[in-house]
């Protein structure tokens, strides 16, 4: 069979479309661009055909910061408080929880300030509350008040002594270990254990108020420590160096931990 | 959150080893997202092999071309699958093409995707068939007749000057589709490797190491599918196209090989703050998937198969069968590499100091049982594909050859 | 038909293909929500001191209920990490109120080289990877300078996740969408603290405006030595650490 005897169903060659047009584009080009095209148009329709939520980048996001503005409050904000809880406020604003906010232990009151006499936040009383802050652990900062939950007053509730607006109990018995617990503990099994901190420190009295602004003093002088530690003290006991020639130009804090000095062995 | 996932978690943290930051417990990209690459690497790959024939002429591979093609194309079509069913919320995925963020490589990804499906691939695919399916639905009655005069767009030339035309245009678009499906797996490779955050990622050579990984198993897959489709249908195996391919596959892997350990020396020499934890991840949770399946099962084992081919003097009967064994383990290999790269990244903490587990379902949408079926899915497409587009010479085409010079 | 025929029509056909195509992506360039010098927004970040931090978790209770976090011990917006530094160099970590927290043996004061409390939460980078890398735009950053999770977009691909050197992020279980910290963006846009600055006890977190002359966060940002997490990244934090450890990770 002949290849023309296909061809003679189809428009001969000189009277289709196609041949009479400028540019003599290759067949499958031809077809192939008809599909393009149309590819082309089914997208630009469906994207006109999207609405504008869909689409548009400004206003998606202008929504969702707005969803996520509508977000439920929780926490009042402590400056909420002191419209009606003047008393309590006045009374935290100089004792040492005076930076703790309200809703730090009483959890979160938004919607106490809404519907402030159905709906009262807890105040806690358990004596398992306190330690979250206040118990002791080696990683939290000096100075920051902590004790032994088991041991401290054990079966009583904190706020017994404590009150929790004005923390500061009516007796404290170690004045330096209320706060500086890590030291007292690693000072009492250490050489220095039956120093007292007045023998190395002189603390005003305001360091109990602004621990961090008012801070205690460290001896200044290698003479110092050589009250015991020097050749010519007459303290029995502590080992002894030659203060003039010993530790370079350092001072004796400078190497040895007073609270923990390592024990020589001669 | 149900108490199933919970406990899931729980399970996980008994088992995460040093410090992780709390939310990196969980691996996110799952089996799926190993699968995927895996998949578009075999793409990649299988369209190298096709590309030898018509842009480098190496005419021994000419019995294998259709098949690749097919092949690609298959893979291809799959290939979105594990990552539309990964997301947390599938039927948005379509607005990664109506609103995607132009910085985002995984955006700009589905265009590449897009770009090479219709602008490389099916336009090769179209051209390299065109003259048969004219010549196939001349033959044929009813459906088929139909389906093949509509895949070939109703086109009835093929004239000298048309069939001219086709063997230049599928010139062209493999020579561009030679860096497209670079780009198209190269991109999966930069996806990974443009994570600064994660060490074991972020490096320069992820899409190379990606891209060559993907020839070796692209050009696996299709000896593969040549040595098992061949025989089934009562043929006999071309030993001189079986023997370039394994040729090919050969350099292929020296040069993967090659890469993969001058990323592995370039780590340990310059040993950066992040080698410590990638060694315990090694060391730890990857030496089964790594040192065992990537490493010696899939390199070096093939490597010394195909070498000793090279040096002993074999009959083709136990060549056939070594270079078989060879392709099994680099399939093996290569999905391991994925393996490692995916989930191994994820298994240790942006702390760099911890390694969680990766626990994979059996059943769900995320789990074992859907990675095989997506795996084998692209082979039931080819099958599909074979039948509507048959990648040997048919009797109707033979027959009906136009006169053309050559 | 010779050779430069067919290759002026392949590449006017080919053309005529990527008109269109790069008319679509033009217009779908979004602009990315630049923070101008001289607008008149403010620039958020918050300062933490890590010298002050106790661990007490109250910030980590307070996000969870203002956010709705889900409470099981897998998913923070915000955490606490507690170094210990023995005198052999060994640094433990772990983070307070999770499962993962290693059984570390008792270790005494003398044992103690340092040890601190760190607060984490999502930086709120100036150049933010992930909103870099969100194939659909759905995380993105506010003319105010919070980089927010919009929950209708978000399709759960998780490539945020990956991109965060922090760990900041995760896919919340019920939502499928990723999530972070927000530094309250509903709370501040109404002039309140964030939650986690609210209930700090020790005024360790710092919230504020990082343009204000004076405010306590601009106090800080100028007493102390600022540190960044993984400055090497150039993800540029907004979330400025005093007295930051260098072994902190």
């Amino acid at each position: 069979m002949q290849l023309k005897d296909l061809f003679s169903k189809l428009p001969s060659k000189g009277t289709r479309p196609m041949d009479k047009m400028p540019i003599k584009l290759p067949d499958a080009l031809l077809r192939l661009g008809v599909v393009v095209v149309a590819l082309v148009a089914a997208i630009a329709i469906a994207l006109a055909l999207l609405p504008a939520s869909l689409k548009d980048r400004k206003l998606q996001r202008a929504v969702a910061i707005e969803r996520v503005q509508a977000t439920t409050i929780m926490y009042a904000g402590a400056s909420q408080c002191a419209d009606c809880h003047e008393t309590e406020v006045n009374t935290k604003k100089d004792g040492y929880h005076r930076n703790v906010s309200c809703e730090t232990c009483h959890g979160p009151a938004k919607d106490h300030t809404e519907n402030p006499v159905d709906i009262k936040p807890p105040a806690p009383r358990d004596r398992r509350f306190c330690p979250t802050c206040h118990a002791y652990n080696e990683s939290r900062p000096k100075g920051f008040p902590q004790i032994n939950p088991i041991t401290h007053n054990p079966m009583k509730a904190c706020i017994t002594c404590h009150k929790p607006h004005d923390p500061k109990p009516p007796t404290v018995p170690g004045e330096c270990t209320a706060c500086h617990a890590g030291i007292e503990r690693t000072k009492s099994v250490s050489p220095h254990a039956l120093l007292e901190c007045a023998t190395c420190h002189t603390t005003p009295e305001q360091h109990k108020v602004t621990p961090r602004n008012i801070r205690p003093s460290k001896p200044s002088a290698r003479e110092f420590c050589a009250q015991c530690h020097g050749k010519e003290s007459k303290t029995e006991g502590p080992p002894k160096i030659d203060v003039a020639t010993h530790g370079e130009k350092y001072l004796c804090w400078q190497c040895h931990y007073p609270h923990m000095p390592e024990v020589h062995h001669e | 959150m149900t108490p199933e996932m919970a406990e899931r978690l729980a399970e996980l943290a008994k088992q995460v080893q040093g410090y992780i930051y709390p939310n990196d417990i969980d691996v996110h990209w799952s089996i799926l997202i190993v699968v995927y690459p895996y998949l578009t690497g075999l793409v990649a790959g299988a369209f190298i092999l096709a590309s030898l024939v018509k842009v480098f002429n190496v005419k021994e591979v000419q019995p294998t071309y259709r098949l690749a093609l097919l092949t690609a194309l298959a893979f291809l079509l799959i290939a979105p699958m594990p990552l539309v069913l990964h997301l947390g919320h599938p039927y948005r995925g379509y607005e990664v093409l109506i609103t995607p963020n132009p910085t985002s490589a995984m955006a700009m990804f589905g265009f590449v995707y897009a770009w090479y499906l219709m602008a490389v691939l099916l336009l090769e695919v179209w051209f390299a068939y065109r003259k048969d399916l004219i010549l196939w639905a001349r033959q044929e009655h009813g459906v088929m007749k139909w389906i093949h005069r509509g895949l070939a767009l109703f086109s009835n030339d093929i004239s000298p000057a048309a069939i001219e035309f086709d063997r230049k245009a599928m010139k062209v678009i493999t020579i561009v589709g030679i860096p497209s499906a670079f780009l198209l797996h190269g991109y999966v490779g930069f996806i990974f490797g443009s994570i600064k955050a994660n060490p074991w990622w972020s490096s320069v050579l992820m899409p190379i190491v990606f891209l060559f990984s993907a020839i070796v198993s692209g050009i696996a897959l299709v000896i593969l599918l040549y040595m098992v489709v061949v025989p089934l249908r009562g043929g006999t195996i071309d030993m001189k196209c079986l023997e370039k391919m394994c040729a090919f596959l050969f350099y292929a892997v020296i040069v993967d090989f090659s890469l993969e350990f001058l990323d592995f020396i370039h780590r340990l020499y310059e040993s950066e703050e992040s080698i410590k934890i990638l060694s315990e991840l090694v060391l730890n949770k990857l030496v089964i998937s790594l040192l065992v399946m990537q490493v010696l099962l899939g390199m070096l084992a093939p490597l010394g198969i195909m070498v000793s081919i090279k040096l002993f003097n074999l009959n083709d009967e136990l060549k056939r069968l070594l270079y078989f064994v060879s392709v099994l383990l680099i399939q093996l290999g290569i999905f391991s590499t994925r393996w490692n790269v995916v989930i191994g990244g994820q298994m240790f903490s942006k702390s760099l100091t911890g390694l969680t587990t990766y626990k994979m379902e059996l059943a769900g949408i995320e789990g074992l049982l859907m990675s095989i079926a997506l795996l084998i899915l692209p082979f039931f497409v080819l099958a599909v594909l074979m039948k509507i587009l048959p990648p040997w010479d048919t009797p109707s085409t033979t027959a009906l050859e136009p006169k053309v010079a050559a | 038909m010779n050779r430069r025929l067919f290759l002026q029509r392949i590449t006017s056909f080919l053309l005529a293909l990527g008109v269109p195509a790069g008319l679509l992506g033009a217009k779908r360039a979004a602009a990315s929500a630049k923070h101008e010098k001289g607008s008149d927004k403010p620039w958020y970040g918050m300062t933490v001191d890590v010298d002050k931090c106790i661990g007490c978790a109250r910030c980590m209770d307070a996000c969870k209920t203002e956010n709705d976090v889900p409470r099981e011990p897998f998913y923070f917006r915000t955490w606490v990490e507690r170094y210990i530094i023995t005198r052999d160099n060994e640094v433990e970590i772990q983070s307070i109120g999770t499962l993962t927290n290693p059984a570390s043996e008792a270790v005494t004061e003398k044992e103690i080289l340092r040890s601190f409390f760190v607060p984490k939460l999502c930086n709120q980078c100036a150049h933010p990877p992930c909103v870099q890398v969100c194939p659909v735009g759905a995380t993105f950053q506010t003319e105010d300078g919070v980089v927010l999770v919009d929950d209708e977009r978000c399709i759960g691909c998780r490539y945020c996740i990956q991109a965060c050197p922090y760990g900041a992020r995760y896919l919340h279980p019920e939502k499928n969408v990723a999530d972070k910290c927000t530094f309250c963006y509903h709370r501040i846009s109404k002039g309140l603290l964030p939650a986690c600055v609210e209930v700090c006890p020790t005024q360790t977190r710092v919230f504020g405006d990082t343009r204000s002359q004076a405010s306590p966060l601009t106090r800080t940002r100028h007493m102390s030595k600022i540190h960044v997490l993984k400055p090497h990244l150039n993800t540029e934090p907004k979330v400025y650490y005093a007295n930051l450890d260098g072994e902190v990770k």
